[in-house]
């Protein structure tokens, strides 16, 4: 954790989720209580199936949670609904999906682009800041290209560059390392660290990727549904 | 995000072309098909509609349209001029004969007696010739169409000789009129020739064509006429609306043409939904990332609209430019299909269905997009 910094930016009490009713319910996440820290870099680390995703889900709005509370830089996530929610997502929570799930028929830069435009902001202004952005993460060459004519790690940054664009306070990241060779894997949470962390932003990374578990401020590891711990990384232990 | 919408739309050539295609399509059929039938349906009240002079016409009660004739005694021509508001009456025959001559197939025609002394009921738009040509015996004049039916690009040349009915006719001159349904080709004549060149009995006349004097409505002296004479009396516009009437209601072709523009609406619907359908599910994982990055469901259905209304208009565009380029052409090259056109009322036709197929389509994109869960992206 950053010094000087205590407050969470994700606090989770209690909380459960149940796929199913009945005699077929299925219990995915038992009772979390959990926090990230403002100014972290947090990995969530686990077998296949253990409730990362779900528990990413509900922190970022997208799933609700069976029972049980999320607070997001102290706004309690499962009480929004609608457009509430959705606004919510846009202003707060950048995304980075393990799939990239860029648009093939937008160029990088208008991929970019799209939570702004999203946010209203107009196409002109929206891919000249995305443009800009792609220019700090080393793309700008790339702006105009389509995502089929980018390789995977290129494609990676234009995922980021899209997450950031809205400038969110947290910064939830699916696998973004998977695909990429160590190198370009610690070259990304480098970045990530470089231009989505501050004192008061978060971001939390879920991964299967052990090349990385050195790079975060602190590792939490999750087992069929449960936190079984929650413990700094080597590189934030003083 | 309309921009986005668009990129979307179009980057997908494939299915973008198709749907446009299938909207395309369906508008060309809808509006080709229907314009041939209007066509077709306005040519049985075309004899109606050339008699410009009268407005009143009077007939046997059991005459329901214009090519449906029984012929009255030439007594209810008096009867007619006596009622009040007649401003004046005048005999009209009309009847179907074959045109003979050595160097034409044979040909059926339209045979029109227009009273001796007035020749009221002519078509105003005279070509070729002039009315006074007429009053010689043996004379008839033909519509310029029919001309061109019967003689192809051959310039006219008064004096052209024909047989009807055994007797020789001279055609004298060509009016401008609307193509018949019955026939390809129209004759006029004055009564007193006509009923020479037609086979018939002892009655001839077929119609009484009628004017109402200043300020009398003519649908109340067609009532008067109904009343006092025991007739049946109409004024023009009922009576071209009761001959299309006939046309649609006694023949199969509503069921031809409507059957081809039911296939045009349920090809447009199955081609474009399903299209648009499988655009949709092949972008669900863009749905839902940009639901996840937190674009609202409104916003979404939005995006899902204008991508309809986009395809919708430029295929409708392209189908109508089409329907309406093959009705111009045939009428403009195929003497059969002379006089069709597209009517505004079948572009707005073919507007209303375009906008039912979109929204059919649409709505079930929406729904598609609306259930799409945003937590897929994670998946």
């Amino acid at each position: 954790m950053s010094p000087g910094v205590t407050s969470p930016a994700v606090q989770c009490r209690g909380v459960i989720k149940d796929y199913g009713d009945g005699a077929g319910t299925l219990r995915v996440l038992h009772g979390i209580d959990l926090s990230f820290a403002a100014g972290e870099l947090s990995l969530l680390v686990g077998p296949s199936g253990c409730g990362k995703t779900t528990l990413i889900s509900i922190i970022a709005g997208l799933l609700g949670p069976s029972h049980g509370e999320v607070e997001v830089f102290g706004h309690a996530v499962q009480r929004l609904r609608g457009a509430a929610l959705a606004a919510f997502r846009l202003r707060t929570i950048g995304f980075i999906f393990q799939q990239y799930h860029l648009m093939p028929s937008l160029s990088a830069a208008e991929n970019a682009a799209v939570p702004l435009a999203a946010a209203g902001v107009s196409r002109a202004a929206a891919v000249r800041r995305a443009r800009a952005l792609l220019d700090r993460l080393d793309l700008g060459a790339q702006a105009d290209k389509l995502p089929g004519q980018l390789s995977g790690g290129q494609q990676q940054r234009v995922a980021i560059a899209r997450a950031l664009i809205n400038d969110p306070r947290l910064l939830v990241c699916d696998e973004p390392t998977a695909a990429l060779d160590a190198r370009a894997g610690h070259r990304v949470m480098e970045l990530l660290r470089e231009v989505a962390l501050a004192p008061d932003r978060a971001c939390i990374v879920v991964t299967h990727d052990h090349r990385i578990y050195d790079l975060a401020d602190r590792r939490v590891a999750m087992e069929d549904g449960r936190v079984v711990s929650s413990i700094p990384t080597v590189r934030a232990r003083p | 995000m309309h921009w986005i919408a668009l990129r979307m739309l179009t980057g997908d050539v494939v299915k973008y072309v198709g749907m446009v295609f299938g909207v395309a399509f369906s508008t060309l059929l809808i509006a080709q098909q229907s314009s041939i039938f209007l066509g077709l349906v306005e040519r049985a009240a075309s004899t109606v509609r050339d008699v410009r002079d009268a407005d009143l016409w009077v007939m046997d009660p059991r005459i329901e349209a214009v090519d449906n004739v029984w012929p009255m005694p030439e007594t209810v021509l008096q009867r007619v001029r006596g009622v009040d508001g007649v401003a004046w009456a005048a005999p009209f025959l009309r009847a179907t004969t074959t045109i003979v001559a050595a160097d034409l197939p044979l040909q059926t025609a339209s045979l029109i007696g227009l009273d001796d002394a007035t020749l009221a009921g002519l078509p105003p738009d005279i070509v070729a010739g002039n009315r006074a040509d007429l009053a010689a015996p043996g004379t008839v004049m033909m519509d310029e169409g029919g001309w061109r039916f019967l003689f192809g690009d051959a310039p006219f040349q008064p004096g052209r000789e024909i047989e009807l009915n055994d007797r020789r006719a001279v055609v004298v001159g060509l009016v401008r009129a609307g193509a018949q349904f019955s026939a390809q080709v129209a004759l006029y004549a004055r009564y007193s020739t006509a009923v020479t060149y037609a086979p018939g009995g002892r009655n001839r006349l077929t119609f009484v064509i009628a004017r109402a004097a200043d300020g009398y409505a003519p649908a109340a002296v067609a009532a008067a006429i109904q009343a006092e004479t025991g007739l049946k009396a109409l004024d023009a516009p009922a009576f071209a609306r009761a001959s299309s009437d006939y046309v649609i209601f006694n023949t199969g072709i509503p069921i031809s043409f409507g059957t081809v523009v039911f296939l045009g609406v349920l090809v447009g619907i199955v081609i474009v939904a399903l299209t648009f359908t499988l655009f949709i599910r092949d972008n669900l994982r863009q749905f839902a990332s940009l639901k996840a990055i937190g674009v609202s469901n409104p916003r979404l259905v939005g995006m899902v609209l204008l991508q309809g209304a986009v395809v919708g208009a430029i295929g409708y565009a392209i189908g109508l430019g089409g329907a309406t380029w093959i009705v111009h052409a045939g009428a403009a090259n195929a003497l059969a299909l002379r006089g069709f056109f597209v009517p505004p009322g079948v572009a707005l036709f073919a507007a209303l269905i375009v906008a039912v197929i979109i929204a059919v389509s649409g709505l079930i994109a929406i729904l598609k997009v609306l259930a799409t869960d945003p937590a897929e992206v994670f998946r």
